[in-house]
């Protein structure tokens, strides 16, 4: 039978619906919404506790305050703003009191024996050590050729003879049979003592305690050393590493003896509880040690296995520590004694930090030898390697540095004003000096800053570089603040020195520091005068090229100080200062920071220009790179930028930022967005009544978008963005310029590409294409028809351009597009229309039900519907019978929802439908009941009778 | 041993005095039964003298060492001839350490012309066909503490070029001053030597200050005495060129073994003595003796 029973000339009808019945009909039951519960999407809110606020108010005002130039303060507010007492009290009181009960507590909780988590372990101080002494020039070991196995000792030896071959053995090593590695490369050296680590806890593993011991007595050895002086320090870390180890093994060898099978010593044991053999094996080490020839190597090979002396009596580490630290006082090169005395102190605080005693001894005794650093042996040496008087004083920091530290732990502040009442007696004490500032508490250097920065002063200009002094003083107030009075003149005394520096360098090593003191307690004035001090001394010479960590530093410093990007912006010299990050990744990254910055601390919406000026410059410096992060954070920061009711000032500044970022496509589409955005704004500020004014400006806006939206590349963004300023410019009454939106996007569905790149992936587009013509469907409803273009203009445009597309060949898209416009079609046919956009009227308005209007739909729908069968034929001949069977289906659902079914040609084309649908058996079987329960579900309702009649016309199927 | 082990232990003290009483096991393990001829264990000590090459010539020296004085010498027989079971057979002896008459127990002290030495040897005698068994072990003797109470003996020292003797050109020596004391020279076995140096002045740069520790050992034969000197030790007590005007700290170890108290008997002696040794830059050697008198107590 033939499945076209009527002829194009007859138009179906569609079915006349009452949108609001039917939402009254099928509207789900409301429950309301209680608000306040959990809710997973819903935005977590932090609430700031009352301290920190109060902590945060006080130091606004203290900042506003002293830069009264430049905002105008409401004297109430100031007058109000964190002088309760009481509060105040309470706010800083509370953190002080709880950080006191913690410090007690934790004090209880370590025992004598152990410093606690608040001392700096030296293991933190290894690796600055070892990176920042480093050397080129060749380094010598000694490589120990003398049979490291260790000679056999024949069984039955008398115990005499064992021990005279271990003593000659330890002589072996002592004495010759070593060769001298030379010309090795600080690389090699390291690797070479990593060796004889490995080597030694290997002879270790394999009972060979007598090669092990000489293993540990070589290395320790290389520390008397003092040829290529420059690698003392890192020397120093390296063989006391191997020095740490075999402490240990020695200790927990001993230990292991104390645990017979059944009971372990405890943490804290007695001698007592020690047996015989586990001392006797210990004193047998301690007698080896004692007769090892050379100094330097009994001194650290003792001072290693130091905690040993706890098996044998309980005294024994406080009789050997001040032993040991008088014992240095052999050493003569000051060098190789300062090390020996730290490593002596760093023993010490580990196994008995209680006793203090030997620490302010070990200090003492260096003041005693001090003037060695200037002896003529010294002078001599260095006259040899040719290393300067300054490069050579650093060399001892890192151990004056540690000793001061291990003394100056928990000290009373009596102790720390004794020793530094020593260093100023002594003659040139730049190095004792500024041991003691890295060394001491901050608050303690703090509350003296006056003293230290006259004691710099005097300090020789050759002896120990000046500049690290103000660094380190520098390190101290920007810890701890220095007495009020005293601020500004710290500040200017600390200055005057660092502006005179002339290596830049040095310069910005030390500026960087003080920075952080400046931000701290000085306003924008100071900053911007030390910002274009660094500036002076940075640019010439492209100084800065080799300064980024640093001046990036001073960035960092600065915004994090500066939370009020209007007071940082005003700092003058801040802008040119980013002008020196030259090196495109570092200048990226700064921007990135200052931009994160502002997202973080601006919180409320801004129109300062100045910041808006800045903030562009500082986009404008990173434009011609398409950095992603910074795109995203440019996005980000937008919607903080806000004039509030100027409206019009926002817009120059989009304008603004467009003209910026022409090339940047991301940016471009959230500028499209945010005028967008604008213009609603506008409206709903006006209610919905524009003046001639803000009509103007919305109209101004949709131009905005207009011109914009071409000169972005993807081709879908340029779609949506078109409906979407389209809808932008029809809710704003725009209705020429929404007209020329939507002409717009339909003119350009042409060049929609076969493929489009999806995050990298190409795909095929159709299915993007046909969202967007859906969307685009949804609101060509409501457009009102153009008085001189004819009825229906768009949608007919729309169909051709379909129509036109070179669709793929084996997809029935188009024929899903159709059978959206038909639904279209169905909706602009109706009295009413579905939604309408305020003050606008729709086509239902303008036509009033026209029949000249309707008469037109109906041919389109005509014209439609034959195309669908048409193709449905087609799939037919093609045996594609399944797709034939679906669409026939889903077409039928279309008719259902959409078409007046008491048409009897439309009812009679239902029914082909229908029956094509389960003609070849591809039809889902549970579908087909449900649609038909469906259908009789539907005739129940009023007027609906002839859906009935229309049941029984259709037979399901049994699959067979 | 292919038939069996043997062991000789003592008890866990390795160290004895005069009239204590040396006990342990003697351990024979094996897997199976072992015929003997009898296990005796002999106790012995003995001073070994020898003379240097240097005091009575080399050929004498090798001729004429002298014969061992014997201290102690004890033997007992553990077991008559028979059979050993299969297994771990464990024998306790023990032995008094007296001596006989009115001879001392000496320190063990090991020397190069003079060694005090104590052994406990077990021999298990055998068939003709097998070979003897043997096995040896030195135990430590410690000499009884001293009776008189030593009182310290303090000495001070100054060393400069004109105290030196043994200088051929006095006037090529650079000039320095070096003061100090020892704490005292009459020492404990078992304590350090302690004292002090001081460099007050030194026209050269100093290298290195040593403690040298030196055995006298006196062998009296009838062709008359050997006295030699030999090192036993030396430590290092400053490295480079010291501080001037700063103490610096004289401290050694008397090595185990290696010293004994000072003895001086008809047929030999044994002493000690401390160099301090000042090494110049310029390889001048500057050498201060101190006899010392060790004791134990």
């Amino acid at each position: 039978y033939c499945i076209f029973p009527f002829s194009p000339h007859a138009p179906p009808h569609s079915r006349e619906r009452n949108y609001n019945d039917e939402i009254e009909t099928y509207r789900m039951e409301s429950v309301p919404v209680e608000y306040g519960e959990y809710h997973p999407l819903k935005a977590i809110t932090v609430t700031e506790s009352k301290t920190k606020k109060m902590g945060r108010k006080e130091s606004t005002s203290s900042n506003s305050s002293s830069c009264s130039s430049n905002s105008a303060l409401d004297p109430l507010s100031s007058v109000l703003d964190g002088t309760d007492p009481l509060s105040m009290f309470a706010a800083t009181a509370e953190p002080v009191a709880s950080a006191m009960v913690k410090e007690s507590s934790k004090k209880k909780l370590e025992s004598e024996d152990h410093v606690g988590s608040d001392f700096e372990p030296w293991s933190s101080k290894r690796g600055e050590i070892l990176s920042r002494y480093t050397t080129t020039e060749k380094l010598s070991i000694i490589k120990c050729s003398c049979n490291l196995l260790g000679k056999p000792t024949t069984p039955g030896s008398a115990v005499s003879e064992k021990v005279r071959t271990r003593l000659e053995e330890l002589d072996d090593l002592e004495e010759g049979s070593q060769k001298e590695l030379l010309n090795l490369t600080q690389q090699d050296y390291i690797s070479r003592i990593e060796e004889l680590n490995q080597s030694l806890k290997d002879a270790w593993a394999s009972d060979q305690k007598v090669k092990a011991l000489k293993i540990v007595i070589q290395c320790s050895k290389l520390l008397s050393d003092t040829s290529v002086i420059q690698f003392y320090p890192s020397k120093f870390v390296l063989i006391t590493d191997i020095l740490d180890t075999f402490g240990k093994l020695v200790y927990e060898r001993i230990y292991s003896m104390c645990t017979d099978n059944r009971t372990s010593l405890p943490a804290t044991f007695s001698p007592e509880s020690v047996n015989d053999t586990a001392k006797e094996t210990c004193l047998n080490w301690f007698f080896k040690i004692a007769s090892i020839r050379e100094l330097i190597p009994r001194l650290y090979v003792e001072a290693a296995i130091l905690k040993c002396s706890k098996f044998l009596s309980k005294t024994g580490i406080s009789e050997s520590l001040p032993r040991l630290t008088s014992m240095i006082k052999g050493v003569g090169d000051p060098l190789v004694a300062v090390y020996a005395r730290a490593y002596l102190c760093r023993v010490g605080m580990e196994v008995a930090p209680s006793i203090k005693e030997s620490l302010n001894q070990n200090f003492f005794d260096f003041l005693l030898t001090f003037k060695q650093i200037h002896s003529d042996t010294v002078q001599n040496q260095l006259a040899v390697q040719m290393v300067e008087i300054p490069i050579y004083l650093t060399l001892y920091s890192p151990a004056i540095d540690w000793m001061l530290q291990c003394i100056a732990y928990r000290a009373p502040e009596a102790l720390l004003t004794e020793m530094m009442e020593r260093c100023k007696k002594l003659g040139n004490n730049a190095l004792l000096l500024n041991s003691v500032m890295c060394a001491f508490r901050e608050e303690f250097i703090a509350a003296r800053s006056m003293d230290f920065i006259s004691m710099i002063k005097e300090c020789d200009e050759s002896g120990f570089p000046k500049h690290l002094l103000f660094r380190s003083l520098g390190l101290n107030v920007a810890l701890a603040d220095p007495p009020d009075n005293d601020r500004l003149q710290i500040l200017n005394e600390a200055w005057k020195v660092i502006t005179k520096l002339r290596n830049p360098q040095d310069y910005i090593n030390c500026a960087e520091v003080w920075v952080e003191y400046t931000c701290r307690h000085f306003t924008k004035r100071e900053v911007n005068t030390i910002l274009s001090d660094v500036i002076k001394h940075m640019t010439p010479d492209r100084a800065f090229e080799n300064a980024y960590p640093q001046l990036q530093c001073v960035i960092t410093k600065v915004i994090s100080h500066f939370h009020d990007f209007s007071v940082l912006f005003s700092v003058e010299k801040f802008l040119p200062f980013l002008d020196m990050f030259q090196k495109e990744s570092v200048r990226v990254e700064v921007c990135k920071r200052i931009m994160e910055a502002f997202i973080k601390h601006q919180q409320e919406v801004t129109k300062d220009p100045v910041i808006l000026n800045a903030l562009l410059h500082v986009f404008s410096l990173t434009k011609t790179t398409g950095h992603d992060g910074l795109i995203a954070l440019f996005l980000l920061s937008l919607p903080q930028v806000s004039f509030g009711r100027d409206f019009e000032q926002q817009l120059s500044f989009y304008v603004e930022s467009r003209s910026m970022f022409c090339n940047l496509e991301s940016v471009l589409v959230q500028l499209i967005h945010s005028v967008n955005h604008l213009a609603m704004e506008t409206k709903s500020v006006m209610k919905g009544n524009h003046s001639r004014k803000t009509a103007s400006f919305v109209r101004a806006c949709v131009a905005f978008c207009f011109i914009t939206i071409p000169s972005l590349t993807s081709i879908f963004t340029r779609l949506n963005l078109y409906l979407h300023s389209g809808q932008v410019a029809l809710a704003n009454q725009c209705l020429s310029q929404a007209d020329a939106f939507f002409k717009a996007a339909v003119s350009l569905v042409p060049d929609v590409p076969k493929n489009i790149n999806v995050d990298g992936k190409m795909k095929l587009s159709e299915a993007y294409l046909l969202e967007f013509l859906s969307n685009l469907f949804s609101t060509l409803l409501i457009v009102p028809d153009h008085p001189e273009q004819g009825v229906l203009f768009l949608v007919r445009g729309l169909l051709n351009v379909i129509e036109d597309y070179t669709w793929e060949d084996n997809s029935d898209d188009k024929i899903r597009i159709y059978t959206s416009v038909l639904h279209l079609l169905a909706a602009l046919s109706q009295e009413s229309y579905l939604y309408h956009v305020d003050k606008v009227d729709s086509n239902d308005g303008l036509y009033g039900g026209d029949t000249k209007f309707l008469t037109e739909i109906n041919k389109l729908c005509d014209t439609l519907i034959g195309q669908i069968l048409e193709h449905l034929k087609a799939l037919g001949k093609e045996k594609t019978l399944k797709r034939q069977s679906f669409l026939a289906l889903q077409f039928f659902n279309s008719i259902l929802a959409h078409g007046d079914l008491r048409n009897n040609k439309l009812n009679q084309l239902a029914v082909n439908l229908w029956n094509l649908a389960q003609k070849h058996g591809y039809a889902d079987t549970k579908t087909m009941v449900k649609t038909l329960e469906y259908i009789k579900k539907r005739s129940k309702q009023p007027d609906s009778s002839h859906l009935s009649d229309l049941a029984a016309r259709l037979p399901l199927q049994s699959r067979t | 041993h292919a038939q069996g082990a043997k062991t000789l232990g003592l008890c866990s003290q390795s160290v004895y005095h005069f009239a204590e009483v040396l006990s342990g096991v003697v351990v024979v393990m094996s897997k199976d039964p072992v015929q003997h001829q009898g296990i005796l264990l002999t106790m012995e000590g003995s001073v070994n003298l020898q003379l240097s090459a240097k005091s009575v010539g080399v050929f004498e020296a090798f001729y004429n060492s002298v014969k061992p004085i014997q201290i102690v010498s004890n033997a007992v027989e553990m077991v008559k001839p028979g059979k050993l079971p299969s297994g771990k057979t464990e024998i306790p002896f023990e032995f008094p350490l007296i001596t006989k008459g009115n001879k001392t127990l000496y320190e063990t002290y090991h020397g190069v012309f003079v060694n005090i030495q104590y052994t406990l040897r077990c021999d298990m005698k055998r068939s003709l066909l097998a070979k003897d068994l043997t096995k040896t072990i030195e135990f430590i003797i410690h000499s009884l503490p001293q009776k008189t109470r030593q009182t310290p003996n303090p000495v001070d020292f100054t060393i400069t070029p004109d105290t030196l003797q043994n200088v051929k050109e006095r006037a090529s020596l650079p000039r320095f001053v070096i003061r100090g004391h020892l704490d005292s020279t009459s020492c404990i076995i078992t304590q350090p030597v302690t004292g002090e140096l001081l460099v007050e002045t030194s026209e050269v740069p100093i290298k290195s200050i040593e403690l040298q520790l030196v055995r006298v050992e006196t062998c009296g034969c009838a062709e008359g005495y050997a006295r030699d000197a030999t090192e036993i030790q030396n430590i290092q007590i400053a490295e480079g060129d010291v501080c001037r005007g700063l103490p610096i700290p004289i401290y050694m170890v008397f090595p185990r073994l290696f010293t004994c108290p000072t003895l001086e008997t008809t047929n030999f002696k044994i002493e000690f003595e401390v160099n301090v040794v000042v090494v110049l830059h310029d390889d001048h050697l500057i050498t201060e003796n101190f006899p010392l008198k060790l004791s134990r107590v």
